[in-house]
């Protein structure tokens, strides 16, 4: 019905959505880190844990979703990505294992290696999980060690697989700019979820704080995005190469995307404005469109217009395109009837939230609550 | 041995250690969201906050596990990119759908009900709360049955067409993938099998407070309803084991021969019931298969084929062939395969050079030798062998437990009818002790179904040696025992917990 290119531009769009959803419900991970800033006594922790623990298996989900959407739509990238950088996605994989029980075992009485030792886990996941995605979505900028040979079949060039990212200051900074994306959140999802003064009152100053980190970062990052060289293939022979200031042509050959970006970060700042003026209960919402709103215009900016969304360093020609890295037509056509069920999933999720979420949660519920984290 | 076997064999052993912490936790998870389901809608109907007790009681030791099951699957999925890169090629165009419609129809159920069963008895109506509990269940059994689509369709590969251009195999039909009998059937078996082992964990729970003469109302209650269950379920989960047999007998006849140590093909053959492998025997001598052994005449080719005279053919033939069955030997196989590889490699040559006349000859060559091309990735025909003794030991220790089950479930609800269980301590100790058993036929399962298939990791198509990432053996070992460590300091902890819980009981809660 739809031919092949639309197909992969359309699977690129999901991925993005799909991506940008998991950023925004990073606030999770956010929120476990400021377990000790925001909760001063065992009770306020108790409080901010399960306030987190409504949701974190849905950013758990949203990112196992990212995996299997990848996998369906473009197969070569999972091959190539997770098959060669070996330590960066294997280390995330660590930092989620150790989240899942945390929350489950951590209040549990005979829980083997104390409460104390699950709130490490949800602060190292929260931490350095979020810290290491954001390096590995770096890459799809600044590109990996790799090379596909005629049989697409890949090899990583370098032995620290993954590791030499790091070394990268993009990458990096890409990856702290999300941790405090995530601690802004964080402090800002408390603010709608919970009705506790002793902790509320100590939310402004940190969204203040790790706002301004983040907007540092975050300048950094676009500047670095519409001024660095990017890579462009030529649609007609496949063949890749470098174009100066890329991803700036990109956004002047999309205005819609650069409108949709610039809607994006001004929902964000308005967000953290009522956040920190009013103490609105609604600024995580503002904030939480403009992160999905943002995300998805950046990664659009890097599949489609016939851009390289992630460039190999040891091979230019070796470099991963919505077209050359896709799943067939038969199978892109098959994936997008199901993912009309998309909406519907996200509906469900609204109003179970809306229903579950209509109090403010109190340090009582929680101790009168049968079944608590 | 070589780099490539090392890195193969680490590969595996780093998949099958993950998978096997996995299925420890998922089938307890299978199961027990319906029984906890079915004891809510207990509740619901009768108003009697007795049921309501029981309901919360067994969510608490769900959640517990439910935890863990989630930590330890997030990394089977990732894994195929991560140590089988070839494979998430080769065959992602058809494994990655039934993937990713898992994540999108199960899994956002799941986790979305899960917070409302858990945290919502306050908060939405008790209708509402119902019909979550019961999403949950299903939710999990969805996710269930999209894995094992794609875990059937390496099994038995249906509805795709390999594409020379994109070296890979691509997906032609999607309901052949769905509905290949082989997935339907592996579905069906191990989600039961989920359910038979739920049952036995509830009951044996219940026994153990029966032995300690406490909470006797509560433990009678979960009985009825875990016998009931498992009872059902247990006679579902042998039909279908039957089931599973007949469609590896036709798909994986050199995994039937494994799992009955049949070395030479015969017509009438029997199914060994009791039996010790000759550690000696090998491939093609004359050695005496078993020490000894006790068989069941004429079983396995009714089992397998539902016909007394089914001619099963054994190791024997399916490596050398035999021409009187018309049986290709594997040697024979392989050298077809390999003039697969060597005419697809022509072909990319030519085609790369412009050169289309050459390309089409080679492609045409291709096409003929096809469907060896798995083959023609072995180095001696020995490796089309999976390893014998573990698969015959695996399928035999599930099959017997799978039938002492069936027996157990008989006595308990017989028991229970009567009201006479509190006083049968022997059942109460054999319920109690059949918990672990319970998991050690899910795992001999497993192990049944994985080693019975190698050395392939799809069925005649691609073996794991063609598979794997091509990453350091070193790089694969570190992370192996890192998953070692790390998965059994949380499987202690899940256990200390689980056993603390038991102990504070229904009325702690």
């Amino acid at each position: 019905m739809f031919d092949l290119l639309t197909l992969q531009q359309y699977w690129w769009f999901l991925v993005s959505v799909i991506g940008a959803l998991f950023v925004f419900m990073t606030f999770v991970q956010g929120g476990q880190t400021l377990l000790y800033t925001l909760g001063q006594t065992e009770d306020e922790r108790d409080l901010l844990v399960n306030s987190l623990g409504r949701k974190w298996e849905l950013s758990f989900t949203m990112l196992v979703m990212f995996g299997g959407a990848l996998f369906a739509a473009f197969p070569l990238f999972y091959a190539v990505s997770f098959g060669g950088a070996y330590y960066v996605w294997m280390a995330i994989l660590f930092c989620f294992i150790i989240q899942a029980v945390a929350y489950e075992y951590r209040k549990k009485p005979d829980n083997l290696y104390g409460e104390r030792f699950y709130e490490i886990f949800l602060y190292i996941n929260g931490s350095l999980g979020i810290f290491l995605i954001g390096v590995a979505l770096g890459t799809l900028f600044t590109g990996g060690n790799f090379v596909v040979n005629d049989l697409h079949l890949s090899h990583w060039t370098v032995q620290s697989y993954g590791l030499e990212a790091l070394l990268n200051p993009f990458n990096v900074v890409f990856g702290l700019m999300l941790v405090f994306l995530a601690r802004v959140q964080g402090a800002l999802y408390f603010f709608n979820n919970v009705a506790e003064n002793s902790i509320t009152s100590r939310i402004k100053k940190v969204v203040l704080t790790n706002f301004i980190l983040f907007l540092v970062l975050f300048l950094f990052v676009v500047g670095y995005i519409l001024f660095a060289n990017g890579y462009r293939y030529d649609p007609s022979t496949g063949v890749v190469s470098v174009e100066r200031m890329k991803f700036l042509h990109s956004f002047m050959d999309m205005p819609v995307l650069l409108a949709a970006l610039l809607a994006g970060v001004a929902s964000l700042l308005y967000g953290v404005y009522i956040g920190i003026v009013k103490q609105a209960r609604k600024a995580i919402w503002f904030t939480g469109i403009g992160t999905i709103v943002t995300v998805t215009v950046v990664m659009l900016i890097l599949g489609w217009d016939n851009s390289v969304y992630y460039p190999s360093l040891a091979d230019l020609q070796s470099s991963l395109t919505i077209v050359n890295s896709s799943g067939s037509h038969y199978t892109l056509s098959v994936m997008s009837v199901v993912s009309l069920l998309v909406p519907v999933v996200l509906l469900y999720i609204f109003f179970v939230w809306r229903s579950m979420d209509k109090t403010q949660m109190t340090i009582d519920e929680v101790k009168s609550d049968s079944h608590h984290y | 041995m070589e780099h490539a076997d090392l890195l193969v064999d680490w590969s595996r052993a780093q998949f099958a250690l993950t998978a096997l912490y996995h299925w420890l936790f998922v089938p307890l998870t299978l199961g027990l969201t319906f029984i906890v389901a079915i004891m809510e809608t207990m509740y619901v109907k009768s108003g009697d906050e007795k049921w309501k007790k029981i309901t919360k009681y067994w969510m608490g030791l769900l959640a517990i596990n439910f935890a863990i099951g989630l930590a330890t699957g997030i990394i089977m999925e990732f894994e195929f990119g991560t140590n089988w890169s070839n494979y998430s090629w080769i065959v992602g165009d058809i494994f990655g759908a039934p993937l990713a419609i898992e994540g999108l129809m199960a899994f956002f159920m799941e986790s979305t009900f899960f917070a409302v069963m858990f945290f919502g008895w306050n908060k939405v109506s008790k209708k509402m709360h119902l019909l979550s509990t019961w999403l949950v269940a299903i939710g999990s059994n969805l996710s269930a049955l999209w894995i094992l689509v794609a875990n059937g369709w390496m099994q038995h590969p249906t509805g795709m067409s390999f594409n020379p251009d994109t070296t890979r195999n691509e997906m032609a039909n999607f309901w052949e993938v769905l509905f290949n009998p082989n997935a339907v059937s592996k579905f069906l078996h191990t989600v039961s099998s989920g359910y038979v082992l739920a049952s036995l964990f509830v009951i044996g729970i219940s026994a153990w407070y029966l032995l300690k003469k406490r909470d006797i109302e509560f433990a009678k209650k979960s009985i009825l309803v875990a016998s009931s269950f498992g009872l059902l379920t247990s006679m579902y989960l042998i039909t279908t084991g039957d089931e599973s047999a007949h469609q590896v007998a036709l798909n994986q006849p050199m995994k039937l021969a494994a799992m009955e140590g049949l070395y030479k093909g015969e017509k009438r053959a029997g199914i060994v019931a009791v039996g010790a492998l000759n550690p000696a025997k090998e491939l093609g001598d004359d050695k005496e298969t078993f020490l000894f052994k006790f068989e069941i005449p004429n079983a396995l080719s009714v089992l397998g084929y539902h016909k007394l005279d089914a001619y099963v053919p054994g190791m024997d033939d399916l490596v050398n062939g035999n021409k009187e069955q018309g049986i290709v030997s594997v040697k024979e196989k392989m050298q077809k395969g390999k003039l697969a590889i060597k005419a697809l490699a022509d072909y990319k040559k030519y085609k790369k050079a412009n050169d289309s006349s050459h390309a089409e000859e080679a492609l045409k060559t291709f096409k003929t030798y096809e469907k060896y091309m798995g083959y023609g990735y072995l180095k001696k025909p020995q490796d089309a062998l999976p390893d014998v003794a573990l698969t015959f030991y695996s399928f035999h220790t599930m099959v017997g437990l799978g039938f002492w089950f069936l027996l157990l479930f008989v006595l308990v609800l017989y028991y229970t009818m009567k009201d006479s269980i509190e006083s049968k301590k022997w059942l109460q100790y054999a319920a109690l002790f059949t918990i672990p058993l319970g998991y050690v036929a899910q795992e001999a399962g497993w192990i049944t179904a994985e080693v019975g298939r190698q050395p392939w990791a799809i069925q005649d198509l691609l073996p794991v040696g063609m598979a794997t990432s091509s990453v350091a053996t070193s790089s694969v070992m570190i992370t192996f025992w890192l998953f070692a460590v790390l998965f059994t300091a949380l499987l202690l902890a899940e256990i200390k917990i689980m056993l603390k819980q038991i102990k504070i009981g229904p009325e702690g809660h």
